[in-house]
């Protein structure tokens, strides 16, 4: 169960979620300062350390687009926040698997700040609602990289296995 | 089955006879392109190899590039140190195509790729930028990753668990009006199929409008794709491929082209006649608000731009210079011109296109992404209006969220700088 710490609209670019001006930054452990950096009361409560590890932001549908800046993924990942999104862009999504960010795509997603989500195998459960939305499947090729804790942890089994480069 | 080109190139690149779209495949890569945040995927590229006993070894060091474009030259100590790790990393490995902050071979990515002739038709690029779809123009497969996977491409030399993807056919017909051309076509498109239309798919592009245009223009509607979410844009290489390669990029090996099967399956087909379109804008805040001209002209304009990996191509200057030589920028509206490369800035000094900008009031900066992206020269002020012929007009892009961007072609941004507004170039200007 998590709590709706943010709710955004569609097509949220990563220009939004860690604007450029900040990508000198890239290190995983000091992007997390500058995440929705214009977004000035959201990012000043994400600092307050306000918002508990598994807390839900909201998204509409494309979230992700835009920039293939990594810095937009683990600047939420940080914060160990669940994106649930109507849809989201391929590169985001695709960062999200391999830097191990929980992303979940319900095409009809309905919920406001402050509703508790659960998340399910099948389908997000609005427990404030009472209203259940299903989830879009993730493709099991992208799945096996989630499972492996991410791309570094599956191209290291990968290396070690020495299969690499063939 | 027939297949589209992307399938018939991760076929070959997988080592597979024939592949359909929703197959899991790993393809060779043929180039893996990087700039500043090639800082980043050095770190997760030893991050692969940490707490194990193999040493960190780059899979073939001759088919990385790392360009310098995004904040050149740098704009803090924090990028200078950036860069400067990152020439470290070049020498100590060997990489092959580094191109450092330079007046002679510098430029941004997505140009100085092309005109190097390190884009091949049939090849598979991947890049740490989402406009790495450009490189599609030349007939290769090309797509945009992020520095965790790019870090993956640099220890194992193929992507990992790529899933074939559907193929958008977009066939063009038609002349296009005088001052009326590629970047408005994409746009259009853009509008058409919506910010989200094409995720997941591949636009590959078709009809004799696609045939007559050049390397520079078909650079202009790969490199959007992204901005309708394509994983990239595709034009099957031709003659005009060929052409460019030799005489423009001074490729002298074999060239094999790749072409579509005629009964090759697509998602779906969307078919546009350019004989009759507008100039198209581009408006706040995301690049699927497309409006004809008509509806935006007028609007007071404080910052144009002229550049970047979308239209800072030679004959964009040419465009823009033919339309302001003997003229003068608008007092209020200031206008910035970012060749694409050095090469390019060059060829535009000898044909004195670089004095024209710059006796009408233009300044003329160094190459590099510039303003695109906020993070370098040409911020915009509270409340701004920049009218640009750039690639992105999210809330913020240009450094300021309150500032509102327009995207056009270089002869509306040329047009409208002379007046100081959004202005039409087929209605009188010369």
């Amino acid at each position: 169960m998590g709590k709706v710490v943010y709710t955004v609209g569609d097509d949220v670019s990563t220009d939004v979620i860690y604007p450029g001006r900040y990508m000198a930054t890239v290190l995983p452990t000091e992007t997390p300062q500058y995440a929705f950096a214009d977004h000035a009361e959201f990012n000043a409560k994400l600092k307050s350390k306000q918002v508990p590890p598994g807390s839900v932001l909201v998204g509409g549908k494309n979230f992700g687009c835009g920039s293939s800046r990594e810095q937009a993924v683990s600047t939420l990942k940080g914060y160990d926040l669940v994106i649930v999104a109507r849809s989201f862009a391929r590169i985001f999504l695709q960062n999200s698997i391999n830097l191990g960010l929980r992303t979940v795509a319900a095409p009809d997603i309905d919920a406001k700040d402050g509703d508790e989500l659960e998340i399910a195998e099948h389908e997000v459960i609005n427990r404030t609602s009472g209203r259940s939305f299903r989830i879009e499947p993730l493709p099991p090729a992208r799945r096996d990289i989630m499972e492996a804790g991410g791309l570094i942890a599956y191209t290291r089994a990968r290396v070690l296995a020495g299969s690499g480069a063939r | 089955m027939g297949m589209t080109v992307v399938e018939k190139i991760l076929a070959r690149a997988s080592g597979l006879k024939s592949v359909k779209a929703g197959d899991v495949v790993e393809p060779k890569v043929d180039l893996a392109m990087s700039h500043e945040n090639g800082a980043l995927v050095i770190n997760q590229f030893l991050e692969i190899y940490k707490d194990t006993s193999v040493t960190p070894k780059i899979w073939d060091p001759s088919k990385i590039a790392i360009i310098f474009d995004h904040r050149v030259p740098a704009e803090s100590s924090k990028t200078a140190t950036n860069q400067k790790k990152i020439r470290e990393f070049v020498a100590a490995n060997r990489i092959g195509k580094f191109h450092d902050i330079r007046g002679d071979l510098g430029g941004i990515c997505h140009q100085i790729l092309p005109e190097n002739g390190y884009v091949r038709p049939g090849a598979v690029v991947v890049g740490t930028d989402s406009h790495t779809t450009s490189h599609g123009a030349l007939g290769a497969f090309a797509f945009g990753i992020g520095a965790t996977e790019m870090a993956s491409v640099w220890a194992l030399g193929t992507v990992l668990n790529v899933e074939v993807p559907q193929t958008i056919k977009v066939v063009v017909t038609g002349t296009f009006p005088k001052f009326v051309g590629p970047k408005d076509l994409i746009l259009h498109l853009i509008g058409r199929l919506s910010a989200q239309g094409a995720n997941f798919k591949v636009i590959e592009f078709h009809g004799p409008t696609i045939r007559k245009m050049s390397t520079s223009g078909r650079l202009v509607i790969c490199n959007m794709s992204v901005e309708a979410g394509a994983t990239s844009g595709i034009v099957p290489a031709d003659d005009e491929t060929v052409r460019y390669l030799r005489e423009e990029a001074g490729v002298t090996g074999k060239i094999a082209l790749v072409a579509p099967d005629p009964d090759a399956t697509y998602d779906q087909i969307v078919e546009i006649d350019v004989s009759k379109l507008a100039p198209q804008i581009a408006c706040p805040h995301t690049v699927d608000n497309v409006k004809p001209i008509k509806d935006v002209k007028g609007t007071k304009v404080n910052q144009i731009v002229i550049g970047s990996c979308t239209n800072g191509r030679l004959d964009d200057l040419v465009v823009a210079a033919k339309i302001l030589k003997g003229r003068k920028v608008a007092a209020g509206t200031r206008m910035l011109v970012f060749p694409a490369s050095g090469r390019i800035y060059n060829q535009a000094l000898a044909k004195g296109i670089i004095g024209d900008l710059m006796k009408a009031g233009a300044v003329v900066m160094n190459p590099g992404c510039g303003p695109c992206l906020g993070v370098h020269e040409g911020a915009l002020g509270d409340g701004e209006v920049a009218l640009s012929t750039t690639n992105r007009n999210f809330k913020g892009r240009m450094g300021n969220p309150t500032a509102g961007v327009y995207l056009c072609s270089p002869a509306v941004a040329a047009a409208s700088a002379l007046k100081g507004v959004i202005t039409d170039p087929t209605k009188g200007v010369k």
